[in-house]
């Protein structure tokens, strides 16, 4: 514990990646909690997984990697919106295919991409310790994007989350707002790339606002403490991924579920079914 | 909202589903201020009607009007309680925010609910008589909570037509009696549409009754028999008295 504070004091990139937990946390833990409130965990999957088709194209266009992820990864969103608005009965094959397809390409264009090896690894997996000042800035910058989001439309988005019936008799535009929400899972999804990869973005993106919808009775106080227990996850698996020399995003991930194990416990005990 | 006499008119509407004819040539017309009473059997056509009634669906043939406009417009001032809530009991939302959801569609687009959506919340809260319950989460409510709860978003934005879909399928009968004599006050203020199996019940609170299966012919309260039920639901029905 000693040892990752003097990391912290003493190392630019200990203090980078910690900023980049605290601000990929705001992230996760706003728009994590519409991902679990409107039960679309493996749409987010399938947007996470088609972005390496984006970073692929970039790379072989010799253009900047998190571009091509962040057009991906919204052309994804307005796509899979599409496949599971209007032909909601092949829905899961369709997101499947998405998926696989994306990740294909996004490899079969690194393969061909001149010059040095891409490693895919980090895209995978993340690697938090390389994030830059740019990064930084970037990630700041989408935070404030989805609050702003989320401060206009926070009442539509929980409306169409909650019953979607109602929503549409009230004039919501219930389609529109599916697939903006959809987009911004997608952007949240590029912020968090860099922190734990595309394999693990997904439980990062569930597993705290998960844990956090145990103890409220809000979706608003289900994102605070989604955020809270985001920062609570991500520092923890930075921490103990130094101090034991592990992966650092698959330590998070394994911290997240742990969490999320422990809320369920204490939910049965406290609430007993 | 324009003043008109007729909030519903339903003019020679039809509708299919694929090549299974659901509604056919129902006319009728629900003047404003009525407390209507539509009954029928199990896949009579109700659901289809509420629906056309809603905008949610389009006639095939035939005209649906509603406060004087097309379904779709005038929905906006209409207020709706389903007959299955169609949201999961564990949603992290309380009676409160539940209830101002209903706010939507009036005043602006963006940003929070204001100090006069709170204020009118708070007004249906105590019109259906659960207060109390303001902070209560959802997963919380027994079954005549919730649909109070669900007559309350219906009422929030101060609605010219209030249409419910079998609002006590799923209460007992002492909280079925509560919320009709609710509803008896509100007819004073606005129209109102209720769906129901239980025609004895409601015949007792509502003006008329229109009766569907496929066609739709109404009465008056006073009209309805032993004779008109058997019609409509093509079985004897007997009648049974009983005292407690």
């Amino acid at each position: 514990m000693t040892d990752f504070i003097h990391a912290l004091s003493d190392f630019r990139f200990m203090q980078y990646a910690l900023a980049a937990c605290l601000l990929a946390s705001i992230g996760c833990g706003t728009i994590g909690a519409y991902v679990v409130i409107k039960r679309i965990g493996f749409v987010a999957g399938g947007i996470a997984h088609t972005v390496l088709a984006g970073l692929g194209i970039a790379y072989y266009l010799g253009a900047a990697p998190i571009h091509g992820a962040i057009i991906a990864a919204l052309l994804a969103a307005v796509l899979i919106g599409w496949i599971k608005l209007r032909w909601r009965q092949e829905e899961d094959v369709l997101i499947a295919a998405t998926w696989s397809v994306g990740m294909a390409v996004g490899i079969l264009f690194i393969a061909r991409t001149p010059g040095y090896a891409v490693d895919l690894t980090s895209y995978l997996f993340g690697n938090i310790l390389l994030v830059s000042g740019t990064d930084l800035v970037l990630m700041a910058v989408m935070d404030v994007l989805i609050i702003c989001a989320i401060l206009l439309f926070h009442r539509q988005f929980l409306a169409t989350a909650f019953d979607e019936e109602f929503a549409r008799l009230r004039g919501v535009n219930v389609e529109f707002f599916y697939i903006f929400l959809l987009c911004i899972v997608a952007l949240t999804v590029v912020l968090m790339i860099q922190i734990v990869g595309l394999i693990l973005v997904m439980a990062l993106l569930v597993l705290p606002a998960a844990a956090a919808a145990q103890f409220v009775t809000s979706v608003t106080r289900m994102m605070l403490l989604g955020v809270a227990l985001s920062v609570l996850v991500t520092s923890l698996g930075l921490g103990v991924s130094f101090a034991t020399d592990l992966p650092t995003g698959a330590t998070m991930v394994v911290a997240a579920g742990m969490l999320y194990a422990a809320a369920l416990t204490a939910r049965r005990i406290l609430r007993p079914m | 909202m324009t003043t008109t006499t007729t909030a519903v008119n339903f003019s020679g509407v039809s509708f299919t589903y694929d090549r299974s004819a659901v509604l056919e040539d129902v006319t009728f017309s629900v003047m404003a201020g009525e407390f209507f009473g539509l009954i029928g059997p199990n896949a009579a056509g109700k659901s289809t009607l509420l629906k056309l009634l809603l905008g949610l669906l389009e006639p095939q043939r035939g005209q649906v009007q509603v406060l004087g406009q097309t379904p779709r417009i005038a929905r906006q001032h209409i207020g709706y309680v389903p007959q299955f809530p169609t949201f999961s009991r564990n949603f992290p939302i309380n009676v409160l925010d539940m209830v101002l959801l209903g706010r939507l569609g009036v005043g602006g687009t963006a940003g929070a609910f204001s100090a006069e959506d709170r204020a009118q919340a708070g007004k249906a809260l105590r019109a259906v008589e659960i207060e109390a319950l303001t902070n209560t989460p959802i997963r919380e409510l027994s079954g005549g909570q919730l649909q109070r709860a669900l007559i309350a978003r219906a009422l929030v934005c101060e609605p010219e037509l209030l249409i419910l879909d079998e609002p006590t399928a799923n209460i007992d009968v002492r909280a079925e009696e509560d919320i009709f004599a609710l509803l008896r006050g509100y007819s004073a203020h606005m129209t109102i549409i209720v769906v129901s199996h239980d025609i004895g019940f409601i015949s007792g609170y509502v003006d008329r009754v229109g009766c569907l299966n496929r066609t739709l012919v109404c009465h008056a309260t006073g009209e309805i028999t032993g004779r008109t039920i058997e019609e409509l639901y093509g079985a004897p029905v007997r009648r049974i008295m009983h005292t407690h």
